[in-house]
C-alpha cells in the first residue's frame, strides 16, 4: 500500500516536473503523456547495474518506471563501478550499466559488452562530517592535519580516483584510516561517527542530509566525474533495458537526478 | 603419574587373511543410489579448487607475490589469526569448562548466547562490534574518553573482530570434550591431594588435548578467512588492517589475476594446515 502511494506520488511529481521543464530542456510538455501511452507494452525484469552513488536517484527512477510500465520490474545491483565492470565482463546477467566514471564504462565497451554509452550526469566531491563534527573541521586542508581520521574509497573505485585528483590539485597528502569498497560504505562510517570525515560525492551529502554535514570543496581544486549509461550487448530484456536507459536520459530522469544533487553532464 | 593404559578402538580384531571372493566384491561395491550423489557432492567441492589451479597466472606468480602489499597482507593475516586463536584459548577454554561443569542456573542460556556468533552473519557481527567498541559505542566511548584508545581501524581491531567470530568454534569443540572426558582421573588426583587448579592443569587439560588442538585449528582457520566483520569493524588499510581476504576483494576490483594469485596462496596455506594435522583432525578427539 505504502509503496503504491509513494510510486503514485513520484509519478505525479515526475509528470509535473516534466511538464514545467526549464527552457534548456528540449522536451515539449506533452511528451510526458506521449511517453506513457505510445511506448510498446514492456514486461519482465530489467536488471540494472549502477554505481553506488546512484542508489537513491535510481531507486526512485525504478519505481516511476514500474508505475509507468505495469508488468515490469526493475532490479538493481548497486556497487562500486569498477567491481560492477568486472562482473559484467565476466558474464553477469545485466541489461543496463550506469557507471560513475567513463573509465569503467570504457572497460566494458572494450570487452564488447556494451555499445554507445551516453553521459547523463556528473558529480563533484564534497567532504562529509558526522552531524556533530567532532573534529571541528572547516576546510579541505584540515583533512591533512595529524590525528584526523578520514575514510576514502579504494583507489580503483571512481570516488577514490576523483578524491585523489582533488588532493593532487590541492597539493595535500592525506592518509586515510580505511579505504572502503564504495562511496556508501564511506558514508556509513561517517554517519556512525567512527571517522572524523569522508570524501564523498555532493549527491551523497544531499541524500544523507541530517545524518551528515557537508563541507564544500573550492571549485578551483574540486574534481568531477562523468556518469555514462549504456544498454548491454547481451541483455536478457533488450526492450526493457533500452526503455529504462531512455528514461534515465529523458527530462523526467534528469529532474530526479538534479533533485538528488547531481549536476548536468 | 601416567594414566592406566586401555585398549583403544584402533586395535581392532586381526584382519582376515583369506582371499577376497566375488561375494566380497559385490558386498563392498558402492550402490549407485549412493555413489552418484556422492560423486556429485565431491565434484561440487573439488571443481572450484581445480578451477583455481587451472586459471592461476603461473607465469606472473613470482612477480605478483613479491609485491610488498601482498606480503603485508599475508603477514598480517597470519599474525592476527594466531593472536585471535591465542585470545580464544585464553578466554575460551575457561568459558568452555564453566559451560560443561557448572550447575549454576541459566548456564544453558549462556551457552546459547556465546555460540551465537557461529550463526550470525559476519557483517552483522562487525556492525555489533562497532556499536559496542566503536568510537561512539557503549564501551568504546568509555575507552576513548579514558585512554584515548580506539579499536576500529587498528590491527588490534582486526584481532578483536576475528576473535569474536572464531572463539565460539573453540568453545563448542572444547566444551564437548570436557563433557565427554572421564572424571575418574580428576577425582583420583583430588583424593591424592592435588588442588583444583593443579587437577585442571595436569589432568583435565592433557586429557582433552586432542580436542583442544582440533578446536584451535578450527578457530585459526575461521579467523584467517574472516572478511565481513574485519572490513566493517577494522576497515581496510594496507599494512595495518588489510588481511588476505580483504586484499583478494580489493584486487578483484582492479586486477583479477592478482586476486587469483592471492587466492592460491590462501588455498596452499589451508592445505598445509589440514595436511599437517590430518591425523588429529580426523580422529574423534575424545580421551584415549
Amino acid at each position: 500500500m505504502r509503496r503504491t502511494v509513494v510510486s503514485l506520488t513520484a509519478v505525479a511529481t515526475g509528470l509535473v516536473l516534466a511538464g514545467c521543464g526549464t527552457t534548456n530542456i528540449t522536451v515539449a510538455p506533452s511528451s510526458a503523456s506521449a511517453f506513457a501511452s505510445s511506448s510498446p507494452t514492456l514486461s519482465g525484469t530489467v536488471n540494472v547495474f549502477a554505481a553506488a552513488s546512484l542508489q537513491e536517484a535510481f531507486t526512485t527512477l525504478g519505481q516511476q518506471f514500474e508505475a509507468a510500465h505495469p508488468g515490469t520490474k526493475v532490479v538493481f545491483n548497486f556497487g562500486p563501478s569498477s567491481g560492477l565492470a568486472i562482473q559484467i565482463t565476466q558474464g553477469a546477467p545485466a541489461d543496463v550499466f550506469a557507471s560513475a566514471s567513463t573509465k569503467n564504462m570504457d572497460q566494458v565497451v572494450k570487452a564488447a559488452a556494451a555499445t554507445s554509452p551516453k553521459n547523463f550526469a556528473s558529480n563533484v566531491m564534497q567532504i562529509a562530517v558526522p552531524a556533530s563534527n567532532p573534529a571541528n573541521l572547516t576546510a579541505l586542508s584540515d583533512l591533512a592535519k595529524h590525528g584526523v581520521k578520514i575514510a576514502l574509497c579504494q583507489s580503483a573505485v571512481p570516488c577514490g580516483v576523483t578524491a585523489a585528483e582533488v588532493f593532487k590539485k590541492a597539493k595535500l597528502t592525506v592518509t586515510p584510516v580505511t579505504q572502503e569498497v564504495d562511496v556508501k560504505a564511506v558514508l556509513a562510517k561517517v554517519t556512525l561517527g567512527e571517522v572524523d570525515a569522508g570524501v564523498v560525492y555532493a549527491s551523497d551529502v544531499r541524500t544523507a542530509a541530517g545524518k551528515v554535514k557537508g563541507i564544500l570543496i573550492p571549485a578551483g581544486v574540486n574534481a568531477s566525474t562523468l556518469y555514462p549509461i549504456a544498454t548491454l550487448t547481451r541483455p536478457q530484456n533488450k526492450a526493457g533495458g533500452q526503455a529504462f536507459t531512455d528514461y534515465v536520459l529523458s527530462a523526467g530522469g534528469a529532474a530526479i537526478l538534479a533533485a538528488d544533487g547531481f549536476a548536468r553532464p | 603419574m601416567k594414566p592406566i593404559a586401555r585398549p583403544t578402538a584402533r586395535q581392532g580384531p586381526a584382519a582376515p587373511t583369506r582371499q577376497r571372493t566375488r561375494a566380497d566384491t559385490v558386498r563392498d561395491a558402492i550402490p549407485w543410489t549412493l555413489g552418484v550423489p556422492a560423486l556429485v557432492g565431491a565434484l561440487f567441492l573439488l571443481v572450484p579448487l581445480v578451477g583455481l589451479l587451472i586459471r592461476a597466472p603461473w607465469r606472473d606468480l613470482p612477480s605478483i607475490l613479491a609485491d610488498s602489499q601482498v606480503l603485508d597482507a599475508l603477514r598480517l593475516s597470519l599474525v592476527c589469526a594466531s593472536a585471535a586463536t591465542a585470545a580464544s584459548v585464553v578466554f575460551g577454554v575457561p568459558l568452555a569448562w564453566v559451560l560443561a561443569r557448572s550447575t549454576v542456573r541459566g548456564i544453558t542460556l549462556l551457552r546459547a548466547l556465546v555460540t551465537l556468533p557461529l550463526v550470525l552473519p559476519p557483517v552483522v557481527g562487525g556492525v555489533a562490534l562497532l556499536l559496542a567498541f566503536g568510537r561512539q559505542g557503549i564501551l568504546g566511548r568509555l575507552l576513548d574518553e579514558s585512554t584515548g584508545i580506539t579499536l576500529p581501524f587498528t590491527t588490534a581491531g582486526v584481532i578483536v573482530a576475528e576473535t569474536f567470530v572464531a572463539m565460539p568454534f573453540l568453545i563448542i569443540t572444547v566444551e564437548g570434550a570436557f563433557r565427554a572426558s572421564d572424571r575418574d582421573y580428576e577425582e583420583a588426583a583430588a583424593t591424592l591431594g592435588a588442588s583444583r587448579l593443579s587437577v585442571f592443569r595436569t589432568v583435565t587439560i592433557p586429557l582433552i588435548a586432542p580436542s583442544l588442538l582440533a578446536g584451535a585449528v578450527l578457530c585459526w582457520a575461521r579467523a584467517l578467512g574472516e572478511f565481513g566483520a574485519t572490513i566493517t569493524f577494522a576497515g581496510n588499510f594496507p599494512g595495518r588492517t588489510q588481511t588476505m581476504p580483504l586484499a583478494v576483494y580489493v584486487a578483484l576490483e582492479s586486477n583479477p589475476d592478482a586476486a587469483v594469485a592471492l587466492s592460491l596462496v590462501l588455498l596452499v596455506v589451508s592445505i598445509a594446515v589440514l595436511a599437517g594435522l590430518r591425523d588429529r583432525w580426523l580422529s574423534t578427539g575424545t580421551a584415549p
